[in-house]
């Protein structure tokens, strides 16, 4: 089981966590062409090695934004929404 | 009868025998024994029969690597496929062998064995072909096999798995797991210290050693007593099966009686792997004859349980280790015949025969070891053949946490190699098998290991030579995947089975990667391993579930009023993860009467679960304008709206009524079941894309309870609660009142159809006002109401249940609400989505149905249509109920265009039977919406 450091609790297990997608992948406006649209809802990068991930803590429901390496697994990084530089 | 019991073995408490039974015969045995220790004591040879061909079969090992000597435990504490090495002996236990029909020395499946060559590996996939392949596959899986569930039994009891934290966890408390643990302990650091045996000293407990002038299983103790004095957790019958990400390190307890060993997670900073070597096989004909054995085995049941496992014994080995075991045996007066095969043949210095550089060609004997053939030729009567082929070091855990192995040519073994964060791993788990170097400078005086050469099997050889004694794989089946050009270590594996029994090929599956790499040419580091899979030894899954079973499976949430409802007759269900009354009342007739008496009079009913999620906040008006469908910051002060929540797809994930409070603070009042989802939702978007400073979500729902009062007289009931002032509150609207000093909050909104209104109150207060709705409910024949009828009154009059008259392609203008979609501005959940021309494609409309018989619609019926010469679904039935009130049967069901067909006969199809039904509109009583006001 993984260990995730919720940026306002600390490390937890995983299994307190909720994936919230990838981060950066974002809204598009109101006039959104039908592609740019569905690119936002359903395309996903799935990129090997560094992740930067949006991730909710269900303890605290404070999402915070996640860097991980998805082949060694190692958390690199959690930053609080808006405070990652 | 070969073994016996000797003058040795220190482990056993001589004045304490005790007896268990074995295929029905009485075994007797000492406290201290193993059942396999005991066994062998008895003389017992044969304990199994093998997985395929049912061949007699005897102990291998003593540990956990043992292939053979498993063993079903019956009666009332049943546990299948247990290894009898690792289990105490204990008065009473009842054990049965593994695939023996009846038993392991009488088995009448043993002719299979003349016929194996008719049954190679991969028998199943070349002969389960036929046509009716799966007539006879039934009974000729059941020949195979191990150990038989008994599904009479209760099964493992529950053990609560423990979470632990650690600076350092040894996994193995042998010569060098003990001292790992007293340095880090020195240190000051906390430890667990885990073993798989009965306690811990590992090798010390049987090997000859001295260490500081003591005997070795004696330093071992008093390094026991020292560790729990330094406040070390010392974990015996414990295995370390598991090594998962981030320094976990899973652990199995065994517990006593039926209990499932419990799980310890345990999360260190470092963990140190002192878990040792296995003895390799060598590699002859008839390898598996009960009596063969590995040397280290025979060295241990000698000196640590007072057991001799032959009277003539012949030792065949690669290495020094072995001698340790000759001189012992030849000590107690077997007659002992050493094959040294490195060809070291100092004769004359050994009180045993020693005979260099001759293999064993062959093992003779039909049901045990006999003799053995030498490649000289030369016949030596046996009655047992220990063999050591080097050790291979138990590199699992390191492999687990995706340690890169190295092949050291000299050990012929694979080693750890690069370094993994957090781990690390010594003695002979290293490769380090000498006692000195793994306690330097502790005045170590033991026999020096001495090489650790392997014979590894040879292409072509003659007989049968066994490498996976548990899955019954023998050389000629690596030979056979080879000509079938299976020749990756992978596919190898799974098409001969290699490695894949419950030993998880512990002594198998070095052999036959070697065979392979022999076999194509190439070296055993090139050929690689299989990966390294947890667990290391079977963990019951009843282990993993821990207390999670029965009503701890998915704890139930419960009302505050469940006990008067209780005593009130109500038959509780579970809805959306509440536990709910169904209806009250002895049985389900109870239904239709509530859900009549409520129209015609009042009903009562606890929508405590119903979400109460609060947004607060200058900014609340806008952040619900976007999360609802409906436009909401139009919303007057203590009034409701109706909306939809939509997914970012377009499909509709909630609804429910939202609440103005004031002006900057809304509830929303969302479906029981979604109330975690709906709090989630909203913080998501919040934190997302609005000013978090400026709206803020507080769940209020486990708060306040909330009864609902509904039908034409439920006005007159709270007027004559003490409600006043309710004439004015129109539909839609909120207004607050006073129940004997505690605030309540009213709001007039219908999930009936008839006027009705939910009286939200502290949910510690909720007690007093249900009874004194109860009480004057009585003057106007009040109905406590339960959650089925209240789903009739709701299908009456179209209302939904969002993910049951809904799906994920549900879309609000399916169910009849085009307005947003079509003349609202700005922004809102899913909105771009409602727009893509897809998203309308086989959209299917809410619409009801009508029975065209007095028969109730099936639920889930389909109606299957011919659309542009293709039959298919274009929809189904969602809800059905027999209505009292309309005295028919109503339904629901999303049908592909449905709301223009209104008037038009479908066919639903059903498990195989058909009915016919009429389109109809939603809402099956009073369209016009009178009763709301009556």
């Amino acid at each position: 089981m993984q260990l995730f450091t919720c940026p306002f609790c600390g490390p937890r297990p995983e299994t307190e966590f909720h994936f919230g997608g990838d981060a950066g992948n974002a809204r598009p406006g109101a006039e959104a062409s039908a592609i740019d649209w569905t690119d936002y809802l359903f395309f996903r990068h799935n990129r090997k090695g560094v992740a930067r991930e949006i991730w909710m803590h269900m303890s605290c429901r404070e999402a915070f934004l996640m860097e991980r390496d998805t082949v060694t697994h190692a958390v690199t990084a959690t930053h609080a929404l808006g405070s990652e530089a | 009868m070969s073994g016996w019991r000797t003058q040795t073995g220190w482990a056993l408490d001589r004045c304490q025998s005790l007896t268990f039974t074995f295929d029905g015969k009485t075994i007797p045995a000492l406290k201290g024994d193993t059942v396999a220790s005991a066994l062998l004591a008895s003389g017992q040879r044969i304990v199994g029969r093998s997985f395929k061909y049912h061949r007699p079969r005897g102990f291998w090992g003593v540990g956990s690597e043992e292939p053979n000597g498993i063993a079903d435990v019956l009666g009332a504490q049943h546990r299948p496929n247990v290894q009898m090495t690792l289990e105490p002996a204990v008065q009473g236990l009842c054990l049965q062998s593994i695939n023996g029909h009846p038993s392991a020395e009488h088995d009448r499946m043993a002719f299979l064995d003349r016929f194996s060559r008719f049954i190679p590996a991969a028998f199943y996939y070349k002969t389960f072909m036929l046509p009716d392949w799966h007539l006879f596959e039934p009974r000729i899986r059941a020949m195979a096999g191990l150990g038989r569930l008994d599904p009479a039994a209760q099964g493992f009891g529950p053990s609560v798995p423990i979470n632990a934290t650690c600076d350092v966890l040894v996994v193995g408390a042998g010569p060098a797991g003990l001292a790992a643990a007293r340095d880090a302990a020195k240190a000051g650091r906390k430890v667990i210290l885990c073993d798989e045996g009965l306690r811990a000293g590992g090798s010390l407990l049987y090997r000859p050693a001295r260490i500081d002038g003591q005997e070795g299983r004696d330093w071992a103790a008093a390094m026991g007593a020292d560790l729990a004095s330094l406040g070390v957790r010392i974990l015996t019958r414990t295995t370390a099966f598991g090594r998962y990400d981030h320094g976990l390190t899973g652990l199995a307890e065994a517990q006593p009686g039926t209990a499932a060993p419990r799980i310890w997670r345990v999360r260190a900073a470092e963990t140190i792997l002192a878990t040792g070597a296995i003895e390799r096989s060598l590699p002859f004909a008839n390898n598996d004859l009960p009596g063969v054995m590995s040397a280290e085995a025979g060295l241990h049941y000698l000196n640590r349980f007072g057991v001799a496992v032959g009277r003539r014994v012949v030792i065949a080995t690669t290495n020094s280790s072995a001698y340790d075991t000759a001189r012992a045996l030849q000590q107690v007066g077997a007659e002992v015949t050493l094959l040294d095969l490195h060809g070291r043949s100092d004769a004359g210095q050994h009180p045993f025969r020693v005979i260099a550089a001759q293999p064993i060609e062959t093992a003779l004997g039909r049901r045990q070891v006999e003799a053995v053939r030498l490649t000289s030729g030369e016949r030596i009567e046996a009655d047992t053949v220990l063999v050591s082929g080097g050790h291979t070091p138990s590199v699992h855990l390191y492999s687990q946490a995706q340690g890169r192995l190295r092949w050291d040519e000299s050990l012929q073994a694979f080693l750890p190699g690069d370094p993994v964060l957090g781990l690390c791993v010594i003695g002979a788990a290293a490769g380090v098998f000498d006692l000195s170097r793994i306690l330097p400078g502790q005045g170590v005086e033991a026999t020096s290991h001495g090489g650790n050469a392997a014979v590894w099997p040879k292409p072509m050889a003659k007989g049968r030579i066994w490498l996976d004694m548990q899955n019954d794989v023998t050389a000629k089946d690596v030979e056979l995947a080879h000509r079938e050009n299976l020749t990756s270590v992978e596919h190898l594996k799974r098409y001969t089975t290699l490695g894949m029994a419950n030993d998880q090929g512990k002594t198998s599956n070095l052999p036959g990667l070697a065979l392979m790499a022999e076999l194509t040419g190439r070296t055993i580091p090139e050929t690689g391993t299989t990966t390294y899979r947890p667990p290391f030894t079977p963990v019951p899954l009843a282990s993993f579930a821990g207390l999670r079973g029965g009503q701890f499976m998915n704890p139930v949430r419960r009302l505050p009023l469940e006990a008067e409802h209780r005593a009130d007759g109500a038959l509780f269900r579970e809805y959306g993860g509440w536990l709910r009354p169904a209806w009250y009342g002895a049985d389900e007739s109870a239904v239709l009467r509530e859900a009549k008496a409520a129209r015609q009079g009042v009903g009562l009913f606890d929508g405590s679960p119903l979400g109460k999620i609060e947004v607060i906040g200058p900014d609340a008006a806008k952040f619900l304008d976007f999360i609802y469908y409906n436009t909401m910051s139009t919303l007057k002060l203590e009034r409701c709206r109706y909306g939809f929540v939509l997914t970012e797809g377009g499909a509709v994930y909630d609804d429910g009524v939202l609440v103005r409070l004031d002006e900057n603070r809304f509830i929303v009042s969302c479906s029981s079941s979604h109330v975690q989802g709906m709090g989630f939702l909203l913080e998501e978007w919040r934190q997302d894309s609005f000013d978090r400073s400026r709206v803020v979500i507080h769940d209020t729902t486990a708060n306040y309870a909330t009864l609902t009062v509904t039908g034409p007289k439920s006005r007159e009931l709270l007027q004559a609660v003490g409600f006043a002032a309710l004439d004015d509150l129109p539909h839609m609207a909120l207004t607050f009142s006073q129940f004997e000093g505690i605030e309540v909050r009213i709001t007039r909104v219908s999930f009936t159809g008839d006027r009705s209104y939910e009286l939200s109150i502290r949910a510690d207060h909720a007690l007093g006002l249900w009874r004194r709705l109860k009480e004057a409910g009585r003057a106007f024949a009040a109905v406590l109401l339960g959650g089925e009828a209240l789903m009739i009154l709701r299908a009456e009059k179209g209302y939904i249940v969002v993910g049951k008259d809904t799906d994920g392609r549900t879309r609000p203008m399916d169910l009849g609400v085009y307005g947003p979609f079509e003349k609202r501005k700005g922004e809102y959940l899913g909105r771009r989505s409602l727009h893509l021309p897809a998203v309308a494609d086989q959209a299917r409309d809410l619409v009801g149905l009508e029975s065209l018989t007095a028969a109730v619609l099936p639920v889930g019926a389909h109606v299957v249509e011919t659309v542009g010469g293709k039959r298919r679904s274009r929809g189904f039935v969602t809800t059905s109920h027999y209505s009292p009130n309309l005295n028919r049967p109503i339904a629901m069901g999303l049908v592909e265009g449905g709301s223009t067909r209104v008037g038009e006969i479908v066919t639903l199809y059903h498990l195989g039977q058909q009915v016919q039904a009429r389109i109809a509109p939603v809402c099956a009583l009073d369209p016009k919406g009178r009763l709301l006001d009556a």
